[in-house]
C-alpha cells in the first residue's frame, strides 16, 4: 500500500553564497511532515590538497570561497604559523587584524545591501524578476550607491594591502608579506566617516525592518541550540584570535576557554544522504543534538562586552531583546547582530589604522619545519573557521581538515527551514511570497556554501508525489 | 529594449561574481544598460530563452552543472566563460588526478565521525562527474575572460563590449591567468 505524500522543492536557493535546495514533505494530510536544506556542491579540497607543500595553503584555500577568501588565507597562515612554531612579529598580527575586519566589512555589506535588503525593502511577496540588487538601486539609487561603497571600503582594504582584492596570496606562515605605509594608512582612514554613517544607516533602516515585519519575525527560526565561538581572554567580541565558549540557550556558559587545538575533542561532524553539507555536533549532547549555531548571533550572545563604543551600545540593546531568555535565540537577528559587527569593523579598524605599530617594518619570522602538525582558527564572516594540517619533514601536507563556519550551522538552518514550512505552507496554499520566506529564513545565516563544501511569477515550484519510502512516483514542475 | 544578460555559478568559488560585483559603482551605470534576468544574485529560478549575454562561472564538475550550461547553450546568444574555472577547470579539476570516489572518501566518511557516509541521495543532491571539465568541454562558448578572478575591469570592459554587440577581443592586459 501506498502513502501518497508530496514533496515541494525550492531550487535553486537564491541570493545565498552557494548552490543549495529546500524540500518540504508534506503527508497525505498537506501538513509538512519534514523540511530539508540540500547542498549541492563538492570540490574535495580535504584531498586533493594532501602532496601539496604547506606554503602553498594559502593560496589554494583562498580559492575555496570567493566571499570569503581572506579568511581562509588568515586561517591556513596560523596553521602555519603553528607548524613552524612561531610568534609572528606584532605588526604582522595587527596587519593580519586589519584585513580580518576588512573581509568582515565587506562579506557583511554584501549580506545586508546587496543579498538581504532586496526582501526587507521591494518586500517578500514583489517581483521576483527585481528583487536583487538591481531591482533596489531601480528602488533606492543613494541606498544602494552606499551598500556598494561600504563593501567597497572593506575590499579596498584587502586590496591596499594585498595588492589584490580577492585571492591575495598576502598572509604567509610566520607573518605577511608586504608591510604598510602611511599614504595607504591615510588613503583608508579617509573612508571612515563615510563608512561609519553607512553602518549607521543599515542598523537605523533595519530598526524599521523590525517594525515592519514584526508579525514574522518570530517564525524565523525562534528556538533553542548552543552558541559557539572564539572569544578575547578578557571576554570580549574577538575576530582573529582567542580561545572558544560555548553558551546554551539560556545564556549558561557550558564550556569557556577551550584551547583551539582541543576543539577536536569537543565538536563532531556527521553525514547524511542527502546533503554534500556535513553536520558538525557538540560532542558531549552528541547527534543530533548537539545542534549550535556560529556566527554573528553566536558571537553576539557569547561576548561580555564589545571594546568599542557606538558598537557595545548596539550590544547593550541586541542582549536586551533576550530579557529572560539570556540569550537571542531568534535566527532573524542574525542581521541585526551582523550590522552591529559591521559598525565594530569599521571602529576597531579605525583604531587600528591610527595605531603607530601598523607602520612596523618587521612583518615575517622565517623558520622550519617545528611541528608536524598545526592548527589555525579565526573568526570568519559566517562564524569559526578551523584549518588543521599535518606535514612531513619538508613541509609536504599528509593531513588535511577543513571545519567550516557555514556547516556548524547545518543543523541550526534545518531547524529554521522546518519551522517556517510548518507555520507558513499547508497543502493547499503555496504562493511564490511563502517560498521566499522559506529561503528567507535560510539566508538569516548568510550561507556561504561555496566554502562549506570546499567543501510566484517564475515560481520553479516542482511538486513531486513520493511514496512512504520516498520513491518519486510522479513530479510536476510549473 | 535593454539586452538581457544572465550570470550562472557552475563549479567553482563565486569569486569571479564577486569581482563582478567589485565593479562598486559601474553596477549603478550596468542597471541602466542591461537586464539582469537570472543570476546567483537574483531570484528568477528558471533559466529564461533568449538571453542575449551568459557569463557562466565555474567548471563542469556534477550532473546540474552539465544540464544547466546544455540549457544556457540552447537559450543564449553569446555564452562567455567567465573566469578560469570555466576557462579551464583550474581549481575546481584539482580532484581529477585524485579521483572522484577518493576525495567523497575523505571528506564524508574519514571525517565523519557518526553515521560517515558519501551521499548519493541523487534524487535530491547532484552527481559528481567522474573528471571537472572546462566549460567548452561540454558546449560551444563565444569568449572567455580569463583570471582567478578576473579583475573588475577586465570584466567591465568585456560586459561594455557584449552590451553593443560585440566580441571582446581582451588584449595582452588582460590575458591574466590566476
Amino acid at each position: 500500500m501506498t502513502t501518497m505524500s508530496r514533496t515541494i522543492t525550492i531550487s535553486p536557493v537564491t541570493r545565498i553564497e552557494g548552490h543549495a535546495k529546500i524540500t518540504i514533505h508534506l503527508d497525505a494530510g498537506g501538513n509538512v511532515a519534514d523540511a530539508r536544506f540540500h547542498v549541492n556542491e563538492f570540490r574535495g579540497f580535504e584531498k586533493f590538497c594532501e602532496g601539496r607543500l604547506m606554503w602553498e595553503m594559502g593560496g589554494i584555500t583562498s580559492r575555496i570561497c570567493g566571499i570569503c577568501p581572506t579568511s581562509h588565507l588568515i586561517t591556513s597562515a596560523k596553521a602555519g604559523d603553528d607548524i613552524l612554531a612561531v610568534a609572528i612579529p606584532e605588526t604582522a598580527e595587527k596587519l593580519r587584524r586589519l584585513i580580518t575586519l576588512a573581509q568582515w566589512i565587506q562579506s557583511h555589506a554584501l549580506s545586508f545591501f546587496h543579498l538581504s535588503s532586496p526582501d526587507f525593502l521591494l518586500g517578500f511577496d514583489s517581483d521576483p524578476a527585481t528583487r536583487n540588487i538591481f531591482g533596489l538601486i531601480a528602488r533606492d539609487k543613494e541606498f544602494a550607491r552606499r551598500g556598494i561603497r561600504l563593501r567597497k571600503f572593506g575590499q579596498e582594504i584587502i586590496e591596499v594591502l594585498g595588492s589584490r582584492r580577492i585571492h591575495t596570496p598576502w598572509a604567509v606562515a610566520g607573518g605577511v608579506r608586504e608591510p604598510f605605509g602611511t599614504a595607504q594608512r591615510d588613503r583608508l582612514l579617509a573612508w571612515i566617516p563615510e563608512a561609519k554613517e553607512t553602518a549607521q544607516i543599515a542598523l537605523d533602516t533595519l530598526a524599521g525592518i523590525h517594525e515592519k515585519f514584526a508579525r514574522d519575525i518570530p517564525n524565523f527560526g525562534n528556538f533553542r541550540s548552543l552558541f559557539v565561538g572564539l572569544v578575547a581572554p578578557d571576554g570580549a567580541l574577538e575576530y582573529y584570535d582567542g580561545a572558544l565558549r560555548v553558551m546554551d540557550g539560556s545564556g549558561n556558559i557550558i564550556a569557556d576557554k577551550i584551547d583551539i587545538h582541543r576543539y577536536g575533542e569537543y565538536f563532531g561532524e556527521a553525514a547524511e544522504p542527502w546533503s554534500y553539507l556535513k553536520f558538525p555536533y557538540y560532542r558531549p549532547l552528541g547527534y543530533p543534538k548537539g545542534m549550535y549555531r556560529v556566527g554573528p548571533l553566536a558571537r553576539l550572545n557569547i561576548c561580555d562586552y564589545i571594546d568599542t563604543p557606538l558598537a557595545e551600545k548596539e550590544r547593550v540593546a541586541f542582549k536586551a531583546i533576550a530579557g529572560s531568555a539570556g540569550t537571542v535565540n531568534n535566527s532573524f537577528y542574525y542581521h541585526y547582530a551582523r550590522l552591529i559587527e559591521l559598525l565594530f569593523a569599521v571602529e576597531k579598524a579605525e583604531a587600528l589604522l591610527h595605531d603607530p605599530a601598523m607602520l612596523g617594518t618587521s612583518i615575517r619570522a622565517r623558520a622550519m619545519i617545528n611541528r608536524r602538525a598545526g592548527i589555525g582558527a579565526s573568526e570568519a564572516p559566517r562564524g569559526t573557521l578551523f584549518h588543521q594540517y599535518e606535514v612531513d619533514e619538508n613541509g609536504v601536507l599528509t593531513s588535511v581538515n577543513l571545519v567550516i563556519a557555514t556547516a556548524q550551522n547545518n543543523l541550526a538552518m534545518n531547524r529554521t527551514v522546518q519551522q517556517l514550512a510548518a507555520q507558513y505552507i499547508d497543502g493547499n496554499t503555496i504562493t511564490e511570497g511563502i517560498l521566499n520566506r522559506i529561503e528567507s529564513g535560510i539566508r538569516c545565516f548568510d550561507p556561504c556554501l561555496s566554502c562549506s563544501t570546499h567543501a510566484a511569477g517564475q515560481m520553479p515550484l516542482h511538486v513531486q508525489l513520493c511514496d512512504a519510502g520516498g520513491r518519486v512516483i510522479s513530479e510536476v514542475a510549473r | 529594449m535593454k539586452p538581457k544578460v544572465a550570470t550562472a555559478w557552475l563549479g567553482g568559488c563565486s569569486g569571479c561574481h564577486m569581482s563582478f560585483l567589485d565593479m562598486d559603482e559601474r553596477l549603478i551605470e550596468l542597471a541602466d544598460k542591461m537586464d539582469l534576468v537570472y543570476s546567483p544574485i537574483a531570484d528568477v529560478k528558471h533559466f529564461p530563452p533568449d538571453v542575449d549575454v551568459t557569463l557562466v562561472e565555474g567548471a563542469i564538475a556534477n550532473t546540474d552543472n552539465e544540464e544547466l550550461a546544455l540549457l544556457i547553450r540552447r537559450n543564449s546568444r553569446f555564452v562567455v566563460g567567465f573566469g578560469d574555472c570555466a576557462v579551464t577547470g583550474n581549481v575546481t579539476a584539482m580532484r581529477n588526478p585524485v579521483g572522484r570516489e577518493a576525495v567523497l572518501e575523505r571528506s564524508y566518511v574519514q571525517l565523519a565521525d557518526v553515521t560517515p557516509q558519501v551521499p548519493r541521495d541523487y534524487q535530491t543532491i547532484a552527481e559528481l562527474m567522474p573528471q571537472a571539465r572546462p566549460l567548452h568541454e561540454l558546449i560551444t562558448v563565444d569568449a572567455f575572460i580569463h583570471g582567478c578572478p578576473p579583475t573588475a575591469d577586465q570584466i567591465w570592459f568585456a560586459v561594455s563590449q557584449l552590451l553593443e554587440g560585440k566580441l571582446p577581443a581582451l588584449s595582452h592586459v588582460f590575458l591574466r591567468y590566476g
